[in-house]
């Protein structure tokens, strides 16, 4: 092979990274107890196949209808406002950690070294609330507020703000910079560079996100409900303890079918905006 | 009272190199001045108008924006500066999927209160003026088109309509009719040109087109390899300085340095 005179600068480094996770994905998988096989397994298979049959037939008592209806009311309530408040969080948190807005990054490249220190600041707090699993958080306001919806929402209000500023914000970066980066060079102050700039680029990217987490809260509020953080969870526990398995299948269809709405609103929210 | 005066400026690329885009520059701009800025692609000329757009921060030597050096303002009274001057790019900075009405208006962002700014996004201030300033250009019924459903060359007069809306006092206008055919060029940079007079503001605008650059500017900045060849009134730039001025431009066949390893590559190259 004759020798390239333009070689790509970027080779390496591709080579390294794609090695570099391949070495580290081996012992993840040993750690992770990854065995798949154990699932065609002749008594997991039976025990599967004991669920199932109990699953076929849902439960449709109207008593129980109207008490899952109360309960999946409360579920999206949870979520709902859970993700509100996460919102009143994130927005601001967005637009302090935002590298693109750094006005004092204008013209030199580099931050002024309190902002560098704010901005990062922030981001290990938002790291902190992000990195305890909503599930912990819910533990810990049951015990403090006492069971029920509230600790939920106060749940999905903390987790959530860590995860959907820093998704926000690397959404933002990842659009292009010329709008935003004109607006401040022309004296724009930083709020308003977002608000014309950034965000027309990135909006339907946000909102989908945004839809697809106050999905994932409906979810995650069913396995907070496990310990004691109200809503329809709580009641997939209980039956799930009495065996009730066409009790449980219900609960679950309607799970799928919030998480099928919620798909609904994004695509048709993103066609909006589109 | 001069708008720029520069001496011995130096200005370095902000990333890889930091090799050096404008060697030394003496220069100095009067208020309503009119200059055009010429010379072979890479010259500096964008780097130049960044630089008085103090979007750029030089390295070496002094430069003066109304009297007063930027660099050495506080950061909140040079953002402040920045209002008063106006950059427009080449490549016109407008979101795809923003609002030719909103993206005009943007320009008065610096003048605005938030709460204005934030109102004008769900009804628009001041549509009247965003349509008078795009009917100069022709692009009046595009008021409330989107940016995407533009044309090229439609985005280039929208990003201008732009800053006849600014109320800069320094216009610094990189390349404004690269995307338009030669008769709406020369109706452009005539409505600039008239824009920048009846205002009594400062125009500074680079041009690849020499002979419309030599048409409508009363003074001729020619740049080459980020020095100033010649900055001279119009009747003094012969053919001769023109052609010495993208004399032998030839492509370097061999890069001295090994390819830097560029900041961000494009989406998709994963590195």
């Amino acid at each position: 092979m004759t020798k390239v005179v333009h070689p790509d600068p970027a080779w390496r480094a591709r080579i390294t990274a794609a090695l570099v996770f391949i070495v580290l994905l081996y012992p993840l998988l040993v750690a992770g107890e990854f065995k798949p096989w154990l699932l065609f397994d002749a008594q997991s298979l039976r025990a599967a196949g004991m669920f199932l049959r109990d699953f076929l037939t849902p439960s449709i008592e109207p008593e129980f209808l109207a008490m899952v209806l109360r309960e999946t009311w409360q579920t999206v309530a949870i979520a709902s406002a859970g993700l509100t408040l996460a919102l009143l969080g994130a927005i601001p948190a967005t637009f302090v950690i935002s590298e693109r807005l750094s006005i004092s990054r204008l013209g030199t490249g580099r931050m002024r070294p309190v902002a560098a220190l704010v901005r990062q600041l922030l981001r290990w707090v938002l790291v902190l609330l992000r990195s305890v699993p909503e599930l912990v958080w819910a533990l810990l306001f049951v015990r403090i507020v006492g069971l029920g919806p509230t600790a939920g929402v106060l749940a999905i209000a903390l987790s959530y703000t860590g995860m959907l500023a820093k998704v926000y914000a690397e959404i933002l970066e990842s659009g292009d910079a010329h709008a935003t980066d004109v607006l401040l060079a022309n004296g724009g102050g930083r709020l308003p560079a977002l608000l014309y700039g950034a965000l027309p680029e990135s909006s339907a990217e946000l909102v989908s996100y945004t839809v697809y987490r106050w999905e994932c809260a409906i979810r995650g509020s069913a396995v907070m409900g496990f310990v004691g953080a109200g809503g329809l969870g709580q009641r997939l526990d209980e039956s799930t303890k009495m065996m009730a398995g066409g009790e449980v299948a219900t609960m679950l269809l309607v799970f799928v079918l919030l998480v099928a709405a919620a798909d609904l609103v994004s695509k048709f929210l993103r066609r909006r905006l589109g | 009272m001069a708008t720029y005066r520069l001496r011995q400026l130096t200005v370095r690329h902000l990333s890889g190199s930091r090799a050096p885009a404008l060697h030394a520059l003496d220069l100095s701009i009067d208020a309503g001045e009119q200059v055009a800025l010429i010379g072979p692609s890479g010259a500096g000329k964008t780097t130049l108008l960044a630089t008085l757009a103090c979007a750029h921060r030089p390295a070496e030597g002094s430069l003066e924006v109304f009297g007063r050096d930027p660099w050495r303002l506080s950061q909140n009274a040079r953002h402040a500066l920045r209002s008063h001057l106006f950059l427009a790019p080449q490549t016109p900075p407008l979101p795809p999927r923003q609002r030719v009405v909103t993206a005009v208006l943007a320009a008065r962002l610096p003048h605005w209160s938030l709460w204005q700014a934030l109102s004008s996004l769900i009804r628009p201030q001041d549509p009247d003026a965003a349509h008078a300033a795009l009917a100069r250009f022709g692009l009046g019924d595009k008021l409330y088109a989107r940016v995407d459903r533009l044309s090229g060359g439609e985005r280039q007069r929208c990003g201008l309509a732009r800053l006849l809306l600014s109320s800069a006092e320094a216009l610094l206008v990189d390349e404004p009719i690269a995307a338009l055919d030669p008769a709406l060029a020369r109706h452009t940079l005539a409505i600039l040109r008239a824009e920048a007079e009846q205002r009594k503001a400062t125009l500074v605008c680079s041009l690849h087109q020499v002979e419309l650059a030599r048409e409508g500017f009363g003074r001729l900045i020619g740049l080459r390899e980020g020095r100033i060849v010649f900055d001279a009134p119009r009747e003094q730039v012969s053919d001769a300085m023109i052609a010495e001025l993208y004399a032998n431009e030839h492509v370097d066949p061999q890069p001295a340095a090994l390819h830097d390893t560029p900041e961000r590559i494009a989406v998709g190259a994963c590195f």
